[in-house]
């Protein structure tokens, strides 16, 4: 059985984020979809392996938070690293320019076309 | 109370051409429904995590308030619905108190609009959750979760929420799927003729 996120050993956490707990940008939202572009190696930490394995297909950051049962905000971490080591891309979601900015009727459209055929 | 879900292998992944992330919020009072209307229409089922802030200096140099510094946590749910081969839209269940909202606002920023599900027994409950996404200039429609028979009319569940006239109010039932369903289509409805009288006339 799974720990629970609640009970997670704080020291397990500062270990799998190397005792970082933020990182630059900030600019991995929950629904950017994370795309492997290399195996795991030898010898490569475990979460890193397996976030590999998990993004061969688009794999969003809430979901891979969700699989490895860590805080969004380490996940945030570990996928830097691995972004800056080149191994996978980030798929941005669209851009949203201000609180108020609606997204275009075209994008609507799509969403609903989308939506209509659930 | 995350559970960690662990079975990747059960899960569809994304098709392999996903490209464009969205999200739609479905916020609303403890017990109200929300991981219901998540599930009814998610593709998955639906899997929850946890975010941890850090309260202070959130965005802010700040140092002064490095003092009071503490973490938060809160747990959400969420589940998925691929909308065609390059869009999909991830649904967020929020709880709606107040002292969550200083996480939503970070949590949720790019979302295409909200879903305030809504409890006639616990009205107290959305008024918040209203007042704030209002102040917030983000796009909602509020949604009565029935449990039997209501007791009011939605005219006068929309004086009671103090709802202006331009916000859609509909009825639903969380646990149908073509119910929650009709509910998303109503919010993205809105968004649309929102964005399309926005929209520049030639």
């Amino acid at each position: 059985m799974k720990p629970r996120l609640d009970d997670e050993d704080p020291d397990r956490l500062y270990t799998i984020t190397g005792g970082r707990s933020r990182v630059g940008g900030g600019s991995l939202d929950l629904v950017t979809l994370i795309v492997s572009e290399s195996e795991p190696t030898a010898g490569m930490q475990s979460e890193h392996a397996r976030i590999l394995r998990t993004c061969r297909r688009p794999t969003a950051v809430v979901e891979l938070s969700a699989d490895l049962g860590l805080p969004v905000s380490v996940v945030r971490i570990l996928l830097c690293d691995l972004l800056d080591a080149g191994v996978v891309t980030a798929r941005h979601p669209r851009p949203t320019h201000s609180p108020d900015a609606l997204p275009s009727p075209e994008l609507l459209k799509r969403v609903l076309l989308g939506l209509r055929k659930l | 109370m995350a559970y960690g879900n662990s079975d990747t292998a059960a899960r569809a992944p994304l098709r392999a051409g996903a490209r464009h992330g969205l999200k739609i919020v479905v916020v609303g009072g403890f017990g109200v429904g929300k991981t219901t209307m998540v599930r009814s229409v998610s593709e998955i089922r639906p899997l929850s995590t946890e975010e941890t802030m850090t309260t202070a200096g959130v965005g802010v140099d700040d140092t002064t308030a490095v003092r009071g510094k503490t973490t938060t946590t809160v747990a959400f749910d969420f589940g998925r619905i691929t909308l065609d081969d390059e869009f999909v839209l991830y649904l967020f269940g929020a709880p709606g108190q107040e002292r969550f909202w200083f996480l939503w606002d970070q949590l949720f920023a790019g979302t295409l609009g909200a879903v305030v599900l809504v409890d006639t027994r616990r009205l107290e409950d959305s008024w918040y959750a209203i007042d704030r996404l209002e102040h917030h200039g983000t796009p909602f429609v509020v949604a009565r979760n029935n449990f039997g028979a209501p007791r009011h009319t939605l005219d006068q569940l929309r004086d009671a929420l103090d709802l202006p006239r331009h916000v859609p109010l509909v009825d639903c039932d969380a646990r149908r799927r073509d119910s929650s369903k009709a509910v998303l289509v109503a919010l993205v409805d809105h968004l649309f003729a929102l964005s399309s009288a926005r929209e520049p006339t030639p």
